[in-house]
């Protein structure tokens, strides 16, 4: 009998393969689409009329299943990693641009107005003043952005086995293993635990200055954090 | 200089904040801008740095148009303090304050050091440099707000309400340490409020503006109590400005009686000798220690625990006419006592000497105010 950790030969990785793998094929889309982004969410800050039709145009994006993306994008990216990549790069920009600017907005009035007034341009305005106040809000967002990412990668399985720990999963049905299906569950759960962690740990190393114990003010939530709970496959 | 040449601000939604306005601010004094909720003393401010465009009319700064330097240059040479400080939340009580030194390109260290300097002067302890804003109480974030305007030694200051988000005690110490601070430093401030008390106290000119951005009235403090241009600004004075005007004329003129009062260890014989129906009796180091009933210090020696107590004492030529008045009011015997710098008692001042030294004032001030209007109409 194999063992829970022996990944078939076809797929080509070992388990800690398959890790790094999952890794690169979740987090790079989630870096892209911070720094997608960040612009986005400046643009949108300072010409407010910009902000609806940003969030329509994602929202649609958002609603497409990523199966339809990778059928368009197959004609011109294959069947690669980047394939998979590109719509969950699509996806963190869409958790992503509200998170940004609804924590930009909660930057006070005063803070915005003294701000100005000392001579800050928009730019440097938005990356030393808005941006660091709406941390919180900002990692609120990459979070979900992460955990979704972690679990979305999966579906790469079904084209040409670009799914990382996702390809465990039909491996399991084809060789009739499910522990490899266990297997999988339980470690891109694990990847989503242990990247939040790290998230929470960054949050708590960039804000020195936030009230802490049981005064803290609540932080905004990223949008859309409780339509897709974490794992949801789509 | 400052000047606001006949601008007008009219909101996109076409709300006119102001109208018109015309104000020449001095150098190196407190310029007030004073009115009701909405009157458009923020727009006013706000144009002066250019966070705020005209929509006609221009603002010179030492003759020059204001529009022709870059705006974060004449931003970066006008420091701007506002209501709630305006704190970045997310940098320390050091950075705070360096944050126009370092927009400029200072070192840290030179920055550091400027940050350091600065809370001395405001009356921050060093201990809370590397504070962040929300271990502060709002009196202290206020403190760093003017640190911060301060940093970089611009010669404008720009104050939006900056005191009024604190609690009245803590709003007179900001007062009373703006106005030192000024008397060091020598800036131009313009500074915005809603509270006519506060106008009074700091300004040296007075604009008074009403609904609309109109000016009702631009003289100083003094002037502005004794002689409202409308019942707008004599409404907006308030009851008791008769009262306030006291506090502008000096009490030099008082002359403090001494023959009421007696040295603790008098002999009858002295007592016997005054007039006056109440003594002030003072120890021996002519401190004052309470009142008493003449007839009760007949007898000879005083009984102190039974003296009734002298209240609060002014000093004649430092204090007002409206503080001696108000000692004399709180007075159990309805005079007030003098005393001089070192607390040692010079005499006491009956309401009645008040009131002529005030009524004086009053003739004085009048005849002041007719030889400027024959000066200005001849
Ligand atoms: N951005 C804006 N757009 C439209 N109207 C505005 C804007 N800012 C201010 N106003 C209007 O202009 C008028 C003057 O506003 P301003 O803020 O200058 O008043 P203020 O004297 O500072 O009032 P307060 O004492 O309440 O601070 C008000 O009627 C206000 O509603
Ligand atoms: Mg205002």
């Amino acid at each position: 009998m194999s063992g829970f950790f022996d990944i078939p030969s076809d797929l080509q990785h070992s388990w800690t393969g398959l890790i790094g793998l999952h890794m690169r094929e979740a987090l790079l889309p989630v870096a892209a689409g911070l720094l997608l982004a960040l612009p986005l969410a400046l643009l949108c800050g300072r010409f407010r009329w910009l902000y609806p039709p940003v969030l329509g145009v994602t929202t649609v994006l958002y609603a497409v299943p990523s199966l339809a993306f990778f059928v368009v994008l197959i004609d011109y990216t294959g069947q690669t990693e980047l394939t998979v990549m590109i719509p969950l790069a699509l996806y963190s920009l869409v958790v992503l641009v509200p998170a940004i600017v609804d924590g930009v907005r909660s930057v006070p009035d005063e803070t915005l107005a003294a701000a100005t007034a000392m001579g800050f341009g928009p730019v440097r305005r938005y990356a030393q003043v808005q941006l660091p106040i709406a941390a919180p809000a900002v990692i609120a967002g990459l979070r979900v952005a992460t955990a979704s990412s972690i679990s979305l990668v999966s579906v790469g399985a079904l084209i040409g086995n670009q799914g990382a720990l996702g390809n465990l999963l039909a491996a399991a049905q084809k060789y009739d293993r499910p522990e490899l299906a266990v297997n999988a569950v339980l470690t891109m759960a694990a990847l989503a635990i242990v990247c939040d962690a790290l998230l929470v740990l960054l949050r708590t190393l960039l804000t020195p200055w936030m009230p802490r114990g049981g005064t803290a003010r609540p932080k905004p939530a990223a949008r859309r954090a409780e339509i897709t709970p974490e794992g949801a496959v789509r | 200089m400052i000047r606001i040449d006949s601008v007008t601000k009219r909101y996109p939604d076409g709300t006119v904040a102001v109208d018109r306005l015309s104000l020449d601010i001095p150098d190196r004094s407190i310029t007030v801008l004073v009115g009701p909720s909405g009157c458009g003393k923020t727009t006013t401010l706000r144009m002066i740095n250019r966070m705020v465009e005209p929509t006609e009319g221009t603002i010179l700064i030492d003759g020059e148009d204001s529009r022709r330097q870059p705006v974060t240059t004449l931003r970066r040479s006008m420091g701007y303090v506002i209501q709630n400080a305006g704190l970045f939340q997310h940098r320390t009580i050091a950075d705070n304050i360096a944050t126009v030194p370092r927009l400029l390109g200072w070192g840290k260290q030179r920055a550091r050091e400027r940050a350091a300097e600065l809370m001395e002067r405001v009356g921050l302890d060093p201990s809370l440099a590397r504070r962040y804003p929300y271990q502060l109480s709002g009196g202290q974030q206020q403190r760093v707000g003017v640190a911060r305007a301060l940093a970089a030694d611009p010669p404008v200051l720009l104050m939006d309400e900056p005191f009024s988000a604190v609690d009245p005690v803590v709003r007179k110490g900001l007062q009373d340490e703006l106005l030192r601070i000024q008397d060091e430093l020598g800036k131009t401030i313009v500074f915005v409020t809603h509270d006519i008390d506060e106008a009074i106290k700091l300004g040296t000119m007075v604009a008074v503006l009403r609904e609309g951005g109109r000016l009702a009235q631009y003289a100083p403090p003094a002037e502005l109590l004794s002689r409202p241009a409308d019942g707008f600004v004599e409404d907006f004075l308030g009851a008791d400005r008769g009262i306030r005007r006291l506090s502008f004329f000096p009490s030099s003129a008082l002359r403090p009686a001494t023959d009421a009062v007696i040295p603790v260890d008098a002999s009858a014989e002295r007592v016997a000798a005054t007039g006056a129906a109440h003594l002030l009796v003072t120890d021996a180091d002519n401190r004052p220690l309470g009142w008493a009933a003449r007839e009760e210090l007949t007898g000879g020696g005083v009984r102190t625990d039974r003296l009734l107590p002298y209240g609060r004492p002014f000093v004649p030529g430092t204090d007002s006419l409206r503080t001696a008045l108000d000692c004399a009011v709180l007075s159990p015997t309805g005079w007030a006592v003098a005393v001089d710098g070192d607390g040692r008692v010079t005499g006491v001042v009956s309401q009645q000497t008040i009131g002529e030294a005030i009524r004086a004032a009053h003739t004085a001030g009048r005849a002041e105010a007719e030889a400027e209007d024959e000066k200005v109409a001849g």
